[in-house]
């Protein structure tokens, strides 16, 4: 199938906005979860006042938190798609220009910068931004595009630890408690704890933001790693750190691990964290048209 | 536990009164400070023309959108999602925006550290917690931009908000040495070993 850029475009742009105004349902259901069992009366009145936040952004159709982020969309394109003149980079044009759109025409801030002069163009774009990941998917039909914004305020607390072999699977495990402590409140707890274990140092971090922006309730493929999940997610709520770092056991809705495999040599493992307004929007475009989703 | 209801601005005895897992809520005047703001104030020698004494500075960069100017958006700007970022980054700003403007409240998230803790006790402040993430919430506290200074900073501009029942907020710093933060970064700490062990970590 032939895609308009100009559809694409139109994606992005509707995207980012829906990212930022709608909650998955996943995570909505994930703050019921954690009030359910919430024992500190501090942190019930916390995650009250978050789920109130939620009904009244969707009620009066404003976004969710007022960082718009870092915007990365992810594209996984199927097979025998184009995408007009210089396809691949007419797709990448497309989705900047969507980005764009959507700051100026909404408007939203931009909060995008040069990281050297820190001059900002207004557009939540610059160089490298919007973060764009594409993949391709023999099976799929269409392209589909997940937006991300991600919140500075957990991108801020981003940790690599190249382990020795020798110090096996504690230190991940000490390594992870360990950022969750350094973090307190600085993340906007309760968070999406996005562990990556394995690789290079740079997929190492990047499988860490895959885990940390993957739906709850998903699981790592990896059995081994689904097990981490389990155990890990349970121990990080003993903390006691609790939502906004100001005490409960709600710290985080879930530890997420995603594993790829590794030098003889490495043990490197990586944090990146998913703050409780866990955005995210994504779209899949076929010759039905446009359906819009989580 | 108290319920403070504030007018700003406010007495140095007012900040004094407030204690740690107090509420508050502001009323009138709130101005908006960040990162750069802060840059070009203390670093690069850069002055407001706005008049801080007594105020409460809420560590935020607005959604903002551009309109024509009227009674009700003196500057050209309606606000649309105004909300609150991490405080941690601005920790080193406290104590001069204190000293030299004589700031009595900052609002922010996730706390400041030992140097604000001190400026906060030699000079009568406290910080007040407000839930992160929960800008939708907080832009319905927010009646006007009522006036911006540095805003070449945009939009890290220097924000003069015009707040009705703005709060309720949390004491989690106050001049009397308490901090929320730390009392739970103590106590997580202390359950540190515990809870390795439960993950079988072997201590080497």
């Amino acid at each position: 199938m032939r895609i308009d850029p100009k559809t694409i475009e139109n994606v992005s742009k509707e995207l980012y906005i829906r990212a930022l105004k709608i909650l998955p349902p996943d995570v909505k259901r994930g703050f019921d979860t954690l009030a359910a069992k919430e024992t500190s009366s501090t942190a019930q009145n916390v995650l009250g006042t978050m789920i109130k936040n939620i009904s009244i952004a969707e009620a009066t159709e404003n976004l969710l938190c007022q960082d718009t982020g870092i915007p990365i969309y992810n594209v996984t394109i199927g097979r025998g798609v184009q995408f007009g003149e210089g396809d691949g980079t007419a797709l990448k044009a497309a989705l900047r220009k969507g980005c764009e759109r959507a700051t100026r025409e909404h408007p939203l801030r931009s909060s995008i910068v040069h990281p050297l002069t820190r001059k900002n163009e207004h557009t939540s774009c610059g160089i490298g931004v919007p973060v764009i990941y594409i993949d391709h998917a023999d099976a799929a039909e269409g392209v589909t595009v997940e937006m991300i914004p991600k919140g500075s305020g957990s991108e801020n607390n981003s940790w690599l630890k190249m382990a020795l072999p020798a110090e096996g699977v504690d230190a991940i495990k000490t390594f992870v408690v360990d950022c969750v402590l350094d973090a307190g409140g600085k993340t906007c707890p309760p968070t999406i704890i996005g562990v990556g274990i394995g690789g290079t140092a740079d997929l190492c971090v990047h499988l860490a933001k895959i885990a940390a922006t993957r739906a709850l309730g998903t699981q790592c493929a990896d059995p081994e790693g689904a097990k981490l999940e389990t155990e890990l997610s349970e121990a990080v709520n003993m903390l006691g750190v609790g939502p906004q770092g100001l005490g409960g056991d709600s710290t985080a809705f879930a530890v997420h691990v995603e594993l790829a495999a590794t030098h003889i040599t490495m043990n490197p493992v990586a944090v990146n964290m998913q703050c409780h307004s866990a955005r995210r929007a994504s779209a899949t475009i076929t010759d039905a048209g446009v359906t819009y989703g989580f | 536990m108290t319920h403070h209801h504030l007018t700003t601005p406010i007495t140095e005895a007012q900040a004094r009164a407030l204690r740690v897992d107090d509420t508050v809520t502001l009323q009138r005047t709130l101005y908006g400070i960040r990162d750069a703001t802060q840059i070009a104030m203390f670093d690069r020698g850069r002055n407001t023309r706005f008049d801080l004494a007594g105020h409460a500075v809420i560590h935020t960069a607005p959604n903002v959108k551009k309109v024509a100017p009227s009674p009700q958006h003196p500057t050209g700007y309606a606000p649309v999602c105004i909300g609150t970022t991490t405080s941690a980054r601005m920790e080193r700003f406290t104590r001069p925006l204190m000293q030299h403007y004589g700031v009595r409240l900052v609002i922010g998230k996730g706390g400041l550290g030992a140097a604000s803790l001190a400026a906060f006790g030699e000079l009568g402040g406290a910080y007040l917690a407000i839930i992160g993430g929960t800008a939708a919430l907080e832009t319905t506290w927010i009646e006007a931009i009522e006036d911006v200074d540095l805003d070449d900073l945009n939009p890290e501009s220097l924000w003069r908000f015009r707040i009705r029942d703005f709060g309720p907020l949390r004491v989690a710093m106050d001049s009397h040495g308490g901090s929320l933060y730390d009392a739970v970064d103590l106590k997580a700490r202390d359950k540190r070993a515990a809870v390795l062990a439960t993950l079988g970590v072997k201590s080497r």
